[in-house]
């Protein structure tokens, strides 16, 4: 009885588990799905971005980019400006993806395959088909895995160049160019949100 | 003042060239990451960014513009052909970097698609069965020789580069580009100058109109253009270098690691 009891309990929590880890490759196809219906939506291109905001809420570590957009210099903030930072930096995030995403309209994505790299990462390989206007390209996902039951992405790299590194460098040049003042990052970050 | 640019190139090339050549992967990685290339002419650069913008919203911008409504098969055939006419500086560097089968592989690719595709119209050699093309050049060339990159550049008109792959990119005016060669070099009676200029023409505007979406919406999306567009053209010069599409060659994981603590 305690045997039978002990591998009911057993199938029970393999199944459960199963149920919980969300497939990296099938939540970045979920995703796009998500995305793709709404960009062919019959609604303006302002209601399209409040829309796209709230999918890139659920399903973007935007926290975890920020972070590893500032680089080093993160190590040297107060946890005030670690705030103040990542509050400003959400709003330039949000704005700059969902504006990035709402020129598209009806864009197809097919997931073809994935590499878990570690515990924490889990590349996932995608095509962006091809229309009369561009060529077909290649996008490939760093989906964040550490949480299995909420996968979040991380990055994207269109045909192998990295966004969350373009952003990086781009951050590092705006602080370069201000001797390091991380004020006038937040200046530069407000500006951009507000346009 | 081209002189002058020309010295301070092979000057800073010099002082970086690691004499020991060298292949191995991980050096190459190393040694062409992005975030190790200097920036020694932030102003230059940015002046001469401000002035390439400039000709592109004037020039390229609006040419590329009409060029992207052509119909599809004809913007094809355009890329195809200007695909082809490169196999003429990829095959050299194919051999130089030991690549002797690719060099071959190439060159059939070249003369089917010259003939039975019509002048390189058609990519009948992909259609057959061909691996997908990579260009090579002798920036490429001279990075597989173990040659670091030198410092970051923004050539007038020509755009980003580094001070390796200009110096470089000489070799291809002193006999090492064969459609030069045959255009501006020697009097073949078959071509003239003008065939060389207009076919670099037409490369940059089939580029500008291939990206013209992107470009647009990097612009509009970036809080310093100049600095978007120095990382994307390091970052593909790269992956180019390595040859390598495998993103997990080229993406380094240390960075993402380090936010975890």
């Amino acid at each position: 009885m305690i045997k039978k009891l002990l591998s009911i309990i057993f199938i029970l929590n393999l199944f459960t588990n199963n149920i919980a880890a969300l497939e990296a490759d099938i939540f970045v196809q979920s995703t796009v799905n998500r995305a793709s219906e709404l960009l062919s939506e019959n609604i303006t291109k302002e209601e399209k971005i409040e829309k796209l905001k709230m999918i890139a809420k659920d399903t973007v570590d935007i926290k975890g980019i920020g972070f590893y957009t500032l680089g080093a210099t993160r190590k040297n903030l107060s946890d005030s400006e670690k705030k103040e930072y990542l509050e400003k930096f959400e709003d330039y995030f949000l704005k700059s993806f969902s504006s990035r995403l709402a020129e598209y309209t009806n864009p197809e994505i097919d997931v073809y395959g994935k590499e878990v790299l570690n515990k924490n990462y889990t590349i996932v390989n995608s095509t962006l088909k091809a229309t009369s206007e561009r060529p077909e390209i290649k996008i490939d996902w760093r989906i964040y895995t550490k949480n299995q039951d909420q996968p979040l992405i991380r990055d994207l790299i269109i045909e192998g160049l990295s966004l969350a590194r373009t952003q990086k460098e781009e951050f590092a040049s705006v602080l370069s160019s201000n001797d390091g003042d991380i004020n006038a990052l937040f200046k530069t970050l407000e500006e951009f949100s507000n346009k | 003042m081209i002189k002058k640019i020309l010295i301070t190139l092979i000057t800073t090339l010099a002082l970086t060239v690691n004499v020991s050549a060298s292949s191995d992967g991980e050096l190459l990685l190393k040694k062409n990451n992005p975030a190790e290339i200097k920036e020694c002419w932030e102003g230059f650069n940015r002046a001469s960014f401000a002035l390439n913008q400039g000709l592109d919203k004037i020039i390229f911008k609006p040419v590329a513009s009409v060029y992207r409504t052509l119909p599809t098969p004809v913007k094809s055939g355009v890329s195809n052909s200007l695909d082809n006419l490169s196999n003429v500086v990829t095959i050299p560097n194919n051999i130089l970097q030991g690549e002797f089968g690719k060099a071959g592989e190439n060159t059939v690719r070249f003369i089917i698609n010259t003939t039975v595709g019509i002048l390189g119209l058609i990519d009948i050699a992909t259609l057959i069965g061909f691996d997908e093309y990579e260009k090579e050049d002798y920036g490429q060339t001279f990075a597989f020789h173990g040659i670091g990159p030198g410092c970051y550049i923004v050539l007038p008109v020509l755009g980003p580069s580094t001070a390796r792959d200009a110096v470089a990119s000489v070799t291809n005016f002193v006999g090492g580009d064969a459609w030069y060669n045959v255009t501006v070099q020697n009097d073949t009676h078959y071509f003239r100058d003008f065939d060389y200029y207009a076919s670099k023409v037409t490369a940059g505007v089939d580029f500008r109109a291939k990206n013209y979406d992107s470009l647009e919406n990097l612009e509009k999306n970036s809080i310093d253009f100049y600095a978007s567009v120095k990382s994307l053209y390091l970052q593909d010069r790269q992956q180019k270098i390595l040859n390598s599409k495998v993103i997990t060659d080229t993406q380094n994981d240390s960075d993402w690691e380090e936010i975890e603590d």
